[in-house]
């Protein structure tokens, strides 16, 4: 065992570093950090990365992924984190893109994957329902065969970012006589654009209008649209879910963002002294990397199985619960550290160009709208207690 | 030992309480913390007129006669509906300054305008760099004449938008964090070189960036000893911390009975979520918690006329107790809820806002952990 690069590691460490500096779009600054991007900002990096041939990395060669080992990828999710880079939305590049690689069509291959490695083509998720949230399986929205298509109706919501999609991959009830709820699904591929594809969207505590409603009337799409075989979509979708789970981590952003934790505190004053030199407030910050050292090894141990041919399992579960505790108690001691300013509501407030008093140091702007933001992250991909509940069964067998 | 509420004490809560079940609806709310204003001085019309207002002020005072139970009371209320109107700063804070430190004359020009609803105040004590220390103060208040000129900056002074006068803690002498020096004025929130940033906050209140640029007072503005304030801002500090423990327990106990209320109309896997063990050990959890914060609540409340140290030490427990309780219950409502939580429609996600605000005003749990501590 060992945890040292070798000599091939640190020099594709620096061909990483290097290629970052030179093209990671300057005026993106900070992204990861910030809650008003644009879609086109949101994509950019994707695109660059994509006439690269480094979107996907984790796929297999043959459709566009690098060859990459679990510590080259490692570093390069590292290295990103270092500029704080906004990665690829996961919907593409993590979700339907394995699915489709691994069970769609040669046509649906040809057709998607490119969109999907280039960034050109914008992905959204439409598992969850008003009644289906948890309980997924027990989702409404029906698929219906007519002739070669399915009219399909029914209402997802909480669609994040739909307002921008060009597609979508949804499930539906194909067989509603099915013995089983979570049979009888299938896993549907629908052009955002199709007639009764009706998106509307949902304002959050923070403010921000990142999920929607989508309302599917009689939508009509090719029978062709359909991902493997109908009323096995609950298979591609539990093999979706493991996948969407080891990004949730997010080990190489938390890291960075304890970073400015720490520099955050080392601005702010108590009793006149650096607030991180405050024995209190050090001892909570050391507890986070702590924690994030232990799920970092842990993650490693998790893609080092992965790539030994282990696929993703209930393990995963792991990273979700602890990445996420993480990443919630990180923008909770920032808000802390901010004391007073994290109480102005900033989005409201216009500096721009405004000759005004500023209102707050910049760092403690948003940091309240990021704290409640970030409550999402144990409630969706299967909240915490689903995924606590997945590991009493499959690993601990109760 | 008597933990009940007098008959006229019962009454104030019962007509509060209506009044924040028939006005204070969500979506009334909603509206008026959305609008230009940002709260409704009707309502705070119909408090004078209830007699809310007056109520912690004795009769000699031009009160009703009560005091901090009175307040806790009004607090706990306003916590349930999550009212935005200004009574910790007008009340709570103005209130105590004049009512301990107070002359005569400023008795009667102050607290006969908040008796009957016609002035309102904002507390401007801290400051950018100052974090929680009320002693670390750049403000300055220079002698000129009989009078004197104040310059600083006062960050996030809740309700000054509204305010038609500031309550400014400012320095008349020594060094940034020396005990001594501290002096406590009254500025009307019109005079000149006073300017104002205003905005509104995450938790639906309104509050300013205020700037004082060689703003002239006349000697009565001074409210207490010059210089020897420290003491008396320290007490009046504890005294608005023990109203915000009482309003975050009425905000936890309605953030609690709607997750409960939730979990009991939810269904997934075709049971309400309520039946599933792990959700109800945690309501469970967020009831003690609230249970507990209102006994520490009771006790802050009850030795405010403690000696000093006492008061400071069990105001420090509450205010420590009470934060973590609020984050815990906060945290829990929105988790319970899933998805719902998210939003900004549901009421629960500004009731989980509030308890996360309130948490850092006055002090947050480190810092009234360490003065917890100094104090054994
Ligand atoms: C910001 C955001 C973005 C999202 N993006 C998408 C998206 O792009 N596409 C998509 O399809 N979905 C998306 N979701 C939906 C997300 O997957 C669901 O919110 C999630 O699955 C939880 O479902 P629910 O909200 O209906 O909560 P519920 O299932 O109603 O759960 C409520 C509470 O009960 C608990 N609970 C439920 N069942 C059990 C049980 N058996 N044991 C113990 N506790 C239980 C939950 O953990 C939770 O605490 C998103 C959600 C959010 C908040
Ligand atoms: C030091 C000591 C002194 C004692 N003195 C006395 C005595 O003087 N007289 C006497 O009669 N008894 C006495 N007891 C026994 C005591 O009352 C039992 O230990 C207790 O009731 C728990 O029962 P158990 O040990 O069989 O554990 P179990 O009932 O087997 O419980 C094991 C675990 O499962 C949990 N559990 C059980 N049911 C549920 C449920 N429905 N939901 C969630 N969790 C559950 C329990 O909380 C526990 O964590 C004593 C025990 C100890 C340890």
């Amino acid at each position: 065992m060992n945890l040292e690069f070798t000599a091939e590691e640190l020099a594709f460490r620096d061909e990483v570093r290097s290629f970052i500096e030179e093209n990671y779009p300057k005026h993106l600054g900070d992204a990861g950090m910030r809650e008003d991007m644009s879609p086109e900002d949101m994509v950019a990096w994707h695109k660059i990365l994509g006439e690269k041939g480094w979107s996907v990395p984790s796929w297999p060669e043959q459709h566009g992924g690098t060859n990459w080992t679990p510590t080259q990828r490692y570093i390069w999710l590292e290295e990103n984190a270092r500029v704080n880079a906004f990665m690829p939305l996961p919907f593409g590049v993590s979700m339907v893109g394995p699915v489709i690689y691994t069970f769609g069509s040669e046509e649906q291959k040809e057709r998607h994957l490119p969109g999907i490695r280039s960034g050109d083509v914008w992905w959204c998720q439409g598992y969850s329902e008003p009644g289906a949230g948890s309980d997924l399986a027990s989702l409404k929205t029906t698929a219906v065969r007519d002739g070669d298509h399915y009219v399909i109706n029914g209402q997802k919501t909480w669609t994040t970012l739909a307002q921008y999609a060009d597609w979508g991959f949804f499930l539906c009830r194909t067989d509603p006589d099915a013995a089983k709820p979570q049979e009888g699904i299938s896993f549907i591929l629908i052009d955002m654009k199709t007639p009764g594809v009706e998106v509307r969207p949902i304002k959050l505590i923070d403010g921000g209008y990142e999920v929607n409603e989508t309302w599917l009337t009689d939508v009509r799409v090719p029978v062709e649209n359909l991902v493997g075989e109908e009323n096995k979509g609950w298979t591609y979708a539990k093999f979706l879910l493991a996948h969407e789970r080891s990004g949730i981590a997010g080990v190489a952003r938390s890291k960075r963002a304890v970073e400015k934790l720490r520099e955050i505190a080392g601005k702010e004053l108590l009793d006149g002294e650096p607030l991180i030199e405050d024995l209190d407030f050090a001892r909570k910050v050391s507890q986070l990397e702590i924690d994030l050292a232990a799920l970092e090894i842990t993650e490693l141990r998790t893609l080092a199985g992965e790539q030994a041919g282990k696929g993703p399992g209930p393990e995963s579960s792991i990273l979700k619960i602890k990445g996420t505790e993480i990443q919630q108690r990180l923008t909770e001691l920032t808000l802390e550290a901010v004391g007073n300013y994290g109480a102005p509501m900033y989005g409201q407030i216009d500096d721009a160009g405004s000759n005004q008093y500023p209102i707050g140091p910049e760092y403690a702007q948003h940091s309240a709208a990021t704290y409640f933001n970030m409550r999402k992250t144990s409630i969706y991909g299967g909240s915490n207690e689903i995924q606590r509940n997945i590991i009493t069964k499959m690993i601990l067998g109760l | 030992m008597d933990f009940n509420f007098t008959e006229e004490q019962e009454m104030v809560r019962d007509g509060l309480s209506r009044l924040v079940r028939e006005q204070y609806d969500w979506d009334t709310r909603r509206g008026a913390v959305e609008s230009d204003a940002g709260w409704r001085p009707e309502i705070w019309a119909q408090l004078a007129e209830l007699g809310i207002l007056g109520m912690p002020f004795s009769e000699e005072d031009g009160g009703f006669g009560g005091g901090a139970v009175d307040a806790m009371i009004v607090m706990e209320e306003f916590g349930k509906g999550l009212v935005v109107e200004p009574f910790l700063p007008t009340v709570v804070c103005a209130g105590g300054f004049l009512k301990h430190a107070g002359t005569d004359a400023q008795k009667e020009e102050h607290i006969g305008g908040i008796v009957d609803g016609s002035r309102v105040y904002a507390f401007a004590y801290a400051e950018p760099r100052g974090r929680y220390d009320l002693a670390d103060l750049q403000t300055t208040a220079k002698k000129d004449g009989d009078g004197y000129v104040l310059n600083g900056h006062k960050a996030v002074v809740v309700g000054a938008p509204w305010a038609s006068h500031l309550v400014v803690t400012a320095r008349t002498s020594g060094e940034h964090r020396d005990r001594d020096g501290v002096s406590v004025f009254v500025v009307a929130n019109d005079a000149k070189g006073v300017v104002r940033r205003d905005y509104p906050t995450v938790d639906g209140r309104r509050a300013s960036e205020v700037y004082f640029e060689n703003v002239s007072v006349p000697a009565d503005a001074l409210i207490g000893e010059e210089g020897g304030a420290l003491p008396l801002v320290e007490r009046v500090a504890d005294e608005a911390v023990a109203a915000l423990c009482a309003e975050a327990c009425g905000a936890m106990k309605v953030a609690h009975a709607m997750t409960v209320d939730y979990s009991r109309q939810r269904k997934q896997f075709g049971v309400p979520i309520g039946k599933f063990q792990v959700l109800q050990h945690r309501m469970v959890d967020m009831f003690t918690e609230y249970e507990q914060s209102v006994s520490m609540t009771y006790l802050a409340t009850l030795k405010l006329d403690a000696p000093e140290k006492e008061r400071k030490r069990t105001a420090s427990a509450a205010k420590v107790r009470i934060g973590q309780a609020a984050r815990f219950v906060g945290q829990e409502a929105i988790q319970i809820h899933g998805g719902m939580g998210m939003t900004d429609e549901l009421a629960i996600g500004s009731y989980f806002k509030r308890l996360t605000i309130l948490n850092a005003e006055f002090g947050d749990v480190d810092h009234h952990m360490k003065r917890h501590i100094a104090l054994a």
